[in-house]
């Protein structure tokens, strides 16, 4: 084959290569895309705004209350009258649930609200300050952690009654540590990122470095921290009402629920499984859309 | 082209704590950078080579001051950095960094980025800024609508040329290039380069350029420094030091660049250094190359070179000296 000058075309240069076609998305959007691919995630997070609504407005449309009495309607199976049955006082089961569900999610979102204030200031000025500071902050954490909650709410029981109070001050004690300890982390990797040194050489002062560079950058650990910490409050305050130290009767809490259902398992098992199916598709739930936040935000993990 | 001195540095020092002691007193230290002095004239471009961890980042980033020098100084059009307003030579100083990948914020738009410090020195608003962000953006050969996507919609590349925009946005006179092309592909490289010489001659920019690509080096620089742990072991201009290179550091160095002319490369001879780069924080004793120099006299060992100038052609090595 002749080839000969002539059969040779310079390519003109266009602007092709300047050209982006895919559409703009931002971080958020990105990850909301990839969240809702992930179904298992996606059913977590119906189950808990369902969950929500049932919490927040189920009670509103029903007559009795959690604590209304019918002793003719004693240990009744679930029936269309009443869906989840009656406890050993008449009460209606399904009712005390709905109530049990506002408790876990109250102290979910306190639980959320501590991890969120406290843990992401606390861990941000211990990683940005670093040196000494650094050190000394996180050895406070170290000790707090040291000790079980189980304990402090043991201790507290000795200055306070059995009550919602004491579990919230004792979450208020605890439930910030891991949060903390992962923005911490968070903000020591990206301190060292290039784009912040960018940012020191272009005059940023401390608090625009902080807000703008460090916090939006460790946005993803956080949330996903902050959704894997919330079923763990929930499941603390189940457990901790179970045992008798939190909530107390005529309260309804899952876990009082779930141990007064206890003794009269033989005979009535479906006052034990209602609260107890409760506990378990919440943890599910948050846990499952926990999962999946993370797989969504942590670019390291994109296709 | 070169005027008046821009930049002067005089035995600048930098040293890392490496090990201290309960009381914080350091017992180990990385002497990253021991002892430099250069000046940059106005409108040149100072190339500085060397191998990884010789300390050129570190005499860049010490100079913008992203890192307190231990001692020595830097002087700016004659005034010492240190003393000076910060916010003026932020303005003043730029600098590009290595890896467009992380040198730009992922959560922020392109806009932004390069809007950041028209925000910070309060140089433009609303309009205006928009304004400026899409002459910027021209400016490095990116369209204007480019504002508003975000760095990971970019190739390495265009980044890059983001990272050139928001160092341009305050008007400096000088840039610190820190290796901005070695996370480049070579035919990137090239683009990148004549951007910053076309800027040059634009702008009036004067750079420094850090860099470890020696054919590279040779194109865009004037005068080239070659550093070795920590210290200047040759300094001069561009085309008398690759033609006579007197340092045996700087010899070894550039008999390795590769030519691209396959009669000449199959001949070419490559000194080949001996074991590895000695650690920093305990360095030979005398001159710091002796341990891997083929010409060691036993003065190396005693006495550390000086620096030391002849017809504008300076070089630290007992053995060049005689």
């Amino acid at each position: 084959m002749q080839l000969t000058p002539d059969s040779f075309t310079p390519v003109t240069r266009d602007n092709a290569e300047q050209e982006i076609l895919r559409p703009s998305l931002t971080y958020w959007q990105d990850a909301w895309q990839r969240l809702k691919r992930n179904k298992l995630a996606m059913l977590g997070l119906y189950i808990i705004v369902f969950l929500l609504l049932a919490a927040v407005f189920g009670p509103l449309f029903s007559n009795t209350s959690y604590s209304d009495q019918n002793l003719l309607q004693a240990n009744r199976p679930p029936s269309s009258e009443h869906w989840f049955g009656t406890d050993n006082l008449g009460r209606d089961l399904f009712i005390r649930v709905l109530y049990g569900a506002r408790i876990s999610l109250a102290i979910g979102i306190v639980a959320s609200l501590l991890n969120f204030t406290v843990g992401v200031a606390y861990g941000g000025i211990a990683g940005f300050v670093g040196g000494r500071t650094d050190r000394f902050m996180m050895n406070v954490v170290d000790v707090l952690y040291g000790v079980p909650v189980l304990l402090y709410v043991i201790l507290l029981m000795v200055v306070l009654k059995p009550g919602l109070t004491n579990i919230f001050i004792a979450l208020g004690i605890a439930y910030w540590l891991q949060m903390a300890r992962i923005v911490r982390g968070q903000i020591l990797v990206i301190k060292e990122q290039e784009y912040v040194l960018a940012a020191r050489t272009i005059g940023a002062g401390k608090w625009r470095i902080l807000l703008r560079h460090l916090i939006p950058n460790s946005m993803g650990a956080i949330i996903v921290t902050m959704t894997l910490a919330i079923p763990d409050a929930i499941f603390t305050e189940a457990f901790l009402s179970f045992i008798g130290l939190g909530v107390a009767a005529p309260m309804a809490s899952w876990g009082v629920l779930a141990s007064e259902g206890i003794n009269s398992l033989r005979s009535y098992p479906f006052q034990l499984l209602f609260p107890a199916l409760a506990i378990s598709i919440t943890m599910l739930a948050f846990n499952f859309l926990g999962d999946g936040l993370r797989d969504a935000l942590d670019p390291r993990m994109r296709r | 082209m070169a005027g008046e001195t821009l930049l002067e540095v005089r035995n600048l020092k930098k040293h890392f704590t490496v090990e201290a002691d309960i009381f914080g007193r350091p017992t180990a230290q990385l002497k990253a950078v021991d002892d430099v002095s250069f000046s940059i004239a106005a409108g040149e471009t100072l190339g500085l080579v060397g191998e990884s961890g010789c300390g050129k980042s570190t005499t860049g980033r010490t100079i913008i001051g992203l890192y307190q020098p231990t001692s020595g100084e830097v002087l700016f059009k004659g005034e010492n950095i240190s003393a000076a307003d910060k916010q003026v030579m932020r303005q003043e100083i730029q600098m590009i960094f290595q890896d467009p990948y992380a040198s730009l914020n992922p959560r922020m738009t392109v806009g932004d980025i390069i809007g950041e410090p028209l925000d910070i020195h309060r140089l433009a608003k609303g309009q205006e800024r928009t304004k400026r962000i899409q002459e910027l953006l021209k400016l490095v050969g990116l369209n204007a609508e480019h504002a508003n996507r975000f760095p990971h919609e970019f190739s390495g590349g265009q980044r890059q040329r983001v990272g050139i925009a928001r160092a341009l946005a305050v008007n400096p006179s000088l840039i610190i290039c820190d290796e901005p092309i070695s996370a480049l592909d070579v035919s990137i490289q090239a683009q990148v380069v004549n951007l910053l010489e076309r800027l040059q001659r634009e702008l009036g920019l004067t750079y420094l350029f850090i860099a470890h690509d020696l054919a590279m080096v040779k194109y865009i620089s004037r005068r080239v420094a070659v550093m070795y742990l920590g210290k200047i072991v040759e300094l001069a201009e561009t085309d008398k030091l690759y033609a006579s290179p007197r340092h045996p550091y700087t010899q070894a160095l550039l008999s390795a660049i590769p030519i691209p002319d396959p009669a000449v490369e199959r001949n070419r001879e490559r000194i080949r250094l001996e074991g590895d780069v000695p650690n920093p924080i305990n360095p030979p004793s005398g001159c710091r190359f002796r341990t891997r120099c083929q010409y060691a006299m036993a003065v190396c060992a005693e006495q550390e070179p000086k620096l030391t100038y002849i017809n504008g052609h300076a070089v630290a090595c007992h053995w060049a000296a005689e």
